[in-house]
């Protein structure tokens, strides 16, 4: 399907679905606030003042915009399409999470919310609320998982120093799904004076379209700068997914453009075979979680599936409803690569290019090596380096059996 | 007129309030839900609620976290939970039955069989907890054909608009809910409750049942002076909890937990 602006315009549609995905699922106590955040941003979303602090912050408390960097020596050592990096590793508080808290703690502002609650996976997201709550002195309330608690640990005592109070979650799996249940329960509890930063694209309308929109800084800029930088479009572009707001981040500004190839890379875990993953859109089936309809990881009787994904960012059974329509119809790729392999990627751009990515972004790493490798010298890739890997060292310590 | 429909207009006619008690079905184990659910009859319940198990209850506290963790673990399926309101038909042609829940396990053996095979069984009403009526203009005909009411919640910050709305794609009764929280937190304000009950009771013909925070005789009478049924969930779920081990000892709590419910009830009507 050819894909035009008045198309783009039109979706997510009144009711907050993206083709048969989206949605706003959510127990009746919630719905009135997301009417009025839904009336609130669309408001917001094209006043000048609100777009101009939005962007004033970005650049001068993000440190935007980030720098889209040639990877020569990984080129040449991958032999095949020249890969260039989107460096979002490079924003304040290491990852793109940032740019889409930055937007979402000004509606709270806007809003009059005193109180902010999130969840967190990797405490990526985490971090980045904390972050702008610590600036706008907003009271920050955190939900994580036990499991992501322990594997995150450096993450943790960030949010902490940042004045977040950290929830740990022992329902369920203990990682990020169960942390957004809890998260959801605070909110119903608390919704006249709590706004809910949800970390990626996922949950119920207006959710996925606002986090797409502030995300999309991202693919923005890539395309201003890669056509400045090489005279033309990328031939593709390589994100990772857990929920997908990276990747959206980086795809939306490319939707109409039909020669640039679209690749979501999800975690393949011990291998799709295997049944431990976390790649609802390679291997799972339309469902209902968390407010909307999307790909999800369930058994047949309709109960969530667990996951696994060595990195705790992407530990997720669902997706953004945005992904799942652009799956449908065929406009992006998505793709799975295993722990093994994210970790060979990591290695990889550690070593020959000095930058060490997180674990999430590993994924995509790995997959446009692959992927660049099969490709002409003059075609151009862009993977997304949605963040850094400085949280991880516990992880790959264990891995390779070191104490630190 | 449905079932549902029936008891709620005769008890209406005698002046009484629905005792309508939530249970997870599988909880403690699937053996034990038939047995309960008669044991709740017995005990005065009009109406029976009955939690269909999900992986990820959002909208309900730690006690109902737990069932459903108790009951997955012991591989309750919706598939299962038909088949236990089956039995219960067996003995019971009279109590309605509400199947409460979550969408996904519904959605995933397919609306329309599900409907089928919720008539089929013998269930009465659904209560889907994440499934707003914007959302349920595919299955809302699907139930309608099959006579099985489609029952909405209704919360503290519902609207005007949304009350007249979700009470126009309700049928049986609407789900008050009694506060902003999950389940179990118990924090219930009878005052403000009876103001919000009178002003749905201007907006909508159908009765209201309200449910969360109720826990005792006192609070069962309270709310149910004001509206026309009371939902007893979390106290019965911990009860459940509490005496699992025993199956007598946890059919005789459940009672002695119901009956001054029931009485208290009674003892409003005019
Ligand atoms: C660095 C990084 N990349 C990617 C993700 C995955 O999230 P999303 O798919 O929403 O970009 C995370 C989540 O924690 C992250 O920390």
């Amino acid at each position: 399907m050819k894909l035009t602006e008045e198309m783009l315009k039109a979706l997510p549609d009144a009711r907050g679905h993206f083709g048969a995905y989206g949605g706003r699922f959510v127990s009746e106590t919630l719905f009135d606030s997301l009417l009025t955040l839904e009336r609130e941003y669309k408001r917001l979303k094209d006043d000048p003042e609100f777009q101009a602090e939005f962007d004033r912050d970005l650049a001068h408390y993000v440190g935007r915009p980030s720098p889209l960097y040639f990877a020569e020596r990984l080129s040449r050592e991958t032999g095949g399409a020249q890969i260039w990096l989107k460096r979002e590793d490079l924003n304040h508080t290491g990852a793109h999470k940032v740019n889409n808290t930055i937007g979402q703690a000004l509606l709270a502002r806007f809003l009059g919310k005193k109180r902010v609650i999130a969840e967190t996976g990797a405490g990526q997201h985490g971090v980045a609320t904390a972050t702008v709550c610590a600036r706008l002195g907003l009271e920050c309330h955190v939900f994580m998982g036990e499991e992501d608690i322990r594997r995150q640990s450096p993450n943790v005592y960030r949010m902490k120093l940042l004045g977040a109070e950290v929830h740990s979650v022992t329902s369920g799996t203990r990682t990020l799904k169960d942390a957004m249940n809890d998260a959801m329960r605070d909110w119903v509890a608390n919704v006249d004076d709590t706004f809910y930063i949800i970390g990626t694209v996922a949950g119920p309308h207006p959710y996925p379209l606002l986090v797409r929109d502030f995300q999309s800084v991202i693919g923005r800029e890539t395309r201003e700068q890669c056509l400045d930088r090489t005279g033309k479009l990328p031939d593709a572009l390589v994100a990772c997914v857990g929920g997908g707001s990276n990747a959206i981040g980086m795809f939306y500004p490319f939707l109409t453009d039909e020669s640039v190839e679209l690749y979501g890379v999800e975690a393949g875990g011990l291998g799709i075979e295997s049944g431990q993953h976390a790649a609802p859109l390679s291997a799972g089936r339309p469902g209902v979680l968390h407010g909307n309809r999307t790909y999800l990881m369930e058994d047949e009787n309709g109960q969530i599936a667990g996951t696994h994904s060595v990195s705790a960012g992407l530990d997720y059974p669902g997706v953004g409803p945005e992904h799942s329509w652009l799956k449908d119809i065929g406009r992006a790729h998505y793709v799975s690569v295993t722990d093994d392999e994210a970790l060979d990627g990591f290695r990889k751009l550690t070593r020959v290019e000095g930058i060490m990515p997180a674990l999430e972004t590993a994924h995509a790493v790995a997959y446009a090596i692959k992927l660049a490798a099969s490709m002409d010298k003059d075609k151009v890739v862009v993977i997304n380096i949605s963040g850094r890997g400085d949280k991880d060292m516990q992880t790959i310590a264990e891995i390779d059996g070191i104490e630190v | 007129m449905s079932r549902i429909e029936g008891v709620l207009k005769s008890l209406k006619g005698q002046g009484r309030k629905a005792l309508i008690p939530y249970i997870t079905a599988g909880d403690p184990h699937l053996d034990q839900t038939v047995d309960l659910m008669h044991t709740l009859v017995d005990a005065g319940a009009d109406i029976i609620e009955l939690g269909v198990p999900f992986s990820d209850p959002m909208a309900d506290g730690p006690v109902i976290q737990q069932a459903c963790e108790r009951a997955l673990r012991h591989g309750t399926s919706l598939r299962q939970v038909l088949a236990m309101v089956k039995t219960f038909r067996e003995k019971d042609d009279a109590t309605p039955i509400v199947l409460m829940g979550y969408l996904n396990p519904m959605e995933a053996m397919g609306q329309e069989k599900f409907a089928d095979a919720a008539v089929d069984a013998g269930v009465d009403g659904i209560l889907t907890v994440d499934l707003p009526p914007e959302e349920a203009d595919e299955v809302a005909p699907l139930f309608t054909a099959r006579n099985l009411d489609a029952i909405f919640l209704l919360a503290p910050t519902t609207t005007d608009d949304r009350i007249r709305a979700i009470s126009e794609h309700s049928s049986g009764y609407v789900y008050y809910v009694s506060f902003k929280g999950v389940t179990g937190a118990g924090k219930i304000d009878v005052d403000e409750v009876a103001s919000k009950v009178a002003h749905i009771h201007e907006l909508t013909a159908l009765p209201v049942a309200v449910g969360f925070g109720i826990r005792d005789a006192a609070t069962a009478a309270a709310v149910g002076r004001v509206s026309d049924g009371v939902i007893v969930g979390s106290v019965l779920v911990d009860t459940i909890a509490r005496n699992q081990a025993d199956p007598d000892q946890l059919k005789r709590a459940l009672s002695d937990l119901l009956h001054p419910m029931r009485e208290a009830l009674d003892s409003l009507a005019s």
